[in-house]
């Protein structure tokens, strides 16, 4: 494993971190660090608790144990006002959108600025037609959002996502179910917004092609646990066995493909 | 003993389950009332959710009212004309309408049709990450989502209330004073002698005042708490209506009891 | 744009109507007459027994409502039911010495005060007394009276 720069400045630290929901242990004390300015990727098969750490980041869940700083602030230690200050500064583009179904894509990208600055309507309406410029959907803004495929409702997500300039976005899930032509196009949006607008992204996958092309960094996740970390080059010649299999999509290998039973020549004989 | 023990274990961990629902409820209402000052000055939010929160229930409301009302009168009607006392029957229809029949149907139909569609409309919100959103914005989703739908049931349901009685009466009088021959002016000065405004309809409108506070409060405290899945959403609309029955006819109890005695 | 118009004039035909049924509860239900602005003036009237009158029972005169019954006290000297009456300002005529009896509507229905005009020319102003009334006619004692006659009259 090598270790990511420590020279770098941090903007989010992730240390011992556990988080349990009843009886269910989800996150086993994880140590993530989020560099400024790169596009870090936390990679993992389904249900691994990838989601969770955003939710941790965004302060909307509490961590059983361990911290997560940002900016050198904790989360968890935040009264509501300063954690609503925090996440002005950030952005998050959900699985689904999330978009306000009962607004026109303008008024999406406008609601962030509305709510937060007092900026006179021409200056509102400039901002929320260069953000939409920006992921290509200036022609689309006076649509609803159930007019949209898939792929558009994410990138006008995108573009409220980066409304307000913060300093990080977050992605969950950003490739999901969607065609070839729009994970480029969304690849491409994820990496050009970090560089151009001095972003740090945070992505969620379990798409390792994509995510290998565009991250600075990734970790891999299973159980709870980072089982690998680095590059994308480290990560392609990890000698670990279950990150190799994760990589090329083997169906078995050390994440077994039955679920845990009996043999079945026994549960056949056993009636 | 062990099935027993089992038994009382259950019955123990439910009582601690709806414990928590309840004070989850009311801890939920504080924040909304918390977020109610917010408000001033975002009117248009409050008339977008009274569109659709009022509006929208004035249609079944008038109807049934209207036919309500009819059938108070004719019922009424058959029973005091053995007395010959059909001249009381504007009285008898304005107190039944102003002190129960107003208030409680009403409820139930805006449970059934305005309740039903805010905890629909907030649990599919909580589902397609609506809310979640909202909170990462930084936007708190009581100021923007929950405070102004709450207002808007509190103000409708008073004004529904007021539209089904009146209707209500106007339907008693098409049948008492139109079809079977009531005399139009007993009808009106038997009900203006009998009827008084604080006693009867302000005591109406304080029914259903709390009734609008306790409907629309079920109705977006259960959208908000669905589980965000289609049939958690499908289960809470149901149970907005069914709590929100239970709920008014239990206060309708209690409120008639204070207010015109008995107890 | 037109959108929010037609939504707007919707929510405010909304509450109109909702006020409007409710001032026609008050109004038209209930005859509140604090709304009217019609405070009348006051008159009293002792009874011995006013059977079944109430508070807001109608005072008729000729068959016309010309205002109602505001209070009913036990006075104790006298051990008379002493009536207010609060009479419409629209009828400010009413003779000095006209009279009140309790009548009841019907077999079984309400009990109301009517009013009967006498000859004087001065008239009734606020706080004046009644000097003449009548005492509600109580079905008990008309049947008791009868069976008395009757058997009198079969000596």
């Amino acid at each position: 494993m090598t270790e990511i720069e420590t020279s770098q400045e941090l903007l989010v630290r992730m240390e011992g971190l556990k988080f349990s929901h009843g009886n269910r242990v989800i996150l086993d004390g994880i140590n993530i660090d989020i560099p400024k300015g790169k596009v870090t990727t936390i990679m993992g098969p389904s249900g691994t608790g990838k989601t969770t750490v955003l939710r941790l980041i965004t302060g909307q869940l509490t961590p059983s144990a361990g911290c997560v700083m940002v900016e050198g602030q904790e989360v968890a230690g935040l009264n509501r006002s300063a954690l609503y200050a925090l996440r002005k500064k950030m952005g998050m583009m959900f699985q689904s959108g999330a978009l306000f179904s009962d607004l026109s894509v303008f008024e999406n990208v406008a609601f962030p600025i509305r709510e937060h600055t007092d900026l006179p309507e021409s200056m509102i309406r400039d901002l929320v037609l260069i953000k939409l410029e920006a992921v290509g959907l200036r022609g689309a803004k006076s649509l609803l959002p159930a007019e949209l495929s898939g792929g558009m409702a994410r990138r006008v997500a995108l573009a409220r996502a980066v409304a307000l300039d913060p300093m990080m976005v977050m992605y969950d899930e950003p490739f999901t179910g969607q065609d070839p032509i729009t994970v480029g196009v969304i690849m491409k949006l994820i990496r050009t917004l970090n560089d151009s607008l001095g972003l740090t992204s945070i992505l969620v996958s379990h798409d390792v092609a994509e995510v290998s092309q565009i991250s600075d960094y990734l970790y891999v996740m299973s159980g709870g646990k980072v089982v690998e970390k680095g590059s994308p080059e480290v990560l392609q010649n990890s000698d670990s066995p279950w990150v190799q299999q994760f990589l090329n999509g083997l169906p078995d290998g050390p994440a077994r493909f039955h679920y845990p039973a009996i043999d079945l020549a026994d549960e056949m004989l056993s009636e | 003993m062990a099935a027993m023990l089992s038994f009382f274990q259950q019955i123990g961990s439910k009582a601690f389950l709806s414990l928590a629902r309840l004070g989850r409820a009311h801890i939920f209402l504080l924040r909304t009332f918390g977020a109610l000052p917010s408000l001033w000055g975002e009117f248009r939010l409050v008339i977008a959710q009274l569109f659709s929160v009022g509006v929208a229930t004035v249609q079944i409301i008038a109807i049934s009212g209207l036919t309500v009302g009819m059938v108070l009168g004719l019922q009424g009607y058959t029973t005091l004309v053995d007395f010959g006392a059909e001249d009381s029957l504007g009285q008898m229809v304005a107190l039944s309408l102003l002190r129960e029949l107003g208030p409680v149907l009403t409820a139930i139909l805006f449970a059934g049709r305005a309740g039903s569609a805010l905890t629909a409309e907030i649990g599919l919100m909580k589902v397609t990450e609506q809310l979640p959103a909202m909170e990462i914005m930084a936007v708190d989703p009581f100021k923007r989502v929950i405070a102004p739908r709450f207002i808007a049931g509190f103000i409708s349901m008073p004004l529904l209330a007021a539209m089904f009685s009146a209707l209500g009466i106007i339907g008693g009088y098409i049948v008492g004073v139109g079809l079977v021959g009531v005399d139009d002016g007993a009808f009106w000065s038997q009900m203006q002698a009998k009827v008084d405004f604080y006693d009867d309809i302000m005591n109406g409108v304080i029914k259903s005042v709390v009734f609008g506070v306790v409907a629309t409060w079920i109705a977006v405290y259960e959208g908000y708490e669905a589980t965000p899945t289609t049939e958690g959403v499908a289960k809470a609309t149901t149970r907005t209506v069914v709590h929100t029955a239970f709920a008014v006819l239990g206060l309708d109890f209690i409120l008639t009891a204070l207010m015109f005695g008995g107890l | 744009m037109n959108q929010k118009a037609k939504m707007e004039i919707a929510v405010g035909a909304f509450i109109v109507f909702g006020i409007l049924a409710l001032l026609m509860l008050a109004l038209k239900v209930s005859n509140l007459t604090i709304l009217s602005g019609d405070d009348g003036y006051e008159l009293k009237a002792g009874f011995d027994n006013i059977g079944g009158l109430k508070a807001r029972s109608p005072v008729m005169m000729a068959g016309v409502r010309v205002g109602q019954v505001s209070n009913v006290v036990l006075d104790l000297e006298s051990f008379e039911a002493v009536v207010t009456l609060r009479i419409f300002s629209k009828y400010n005529n009413l003779p000095k010495d006209t009279s009140a009896s309790i009548f009841t509507s019907g077999l079984l229905g309400e009990q109301y005060i009517g009013l009967e005009a006498g000859g004087e020319e001065q008239v009734l102003a606020d706080g004046d007394v009644l000097a003449m009334t009548q005492s509600a006619v109580v079905l008990e004692q008309i049947i008791g009276q009868f069976l008395f006659s009757k058997a009198a009259g079969d000596d």
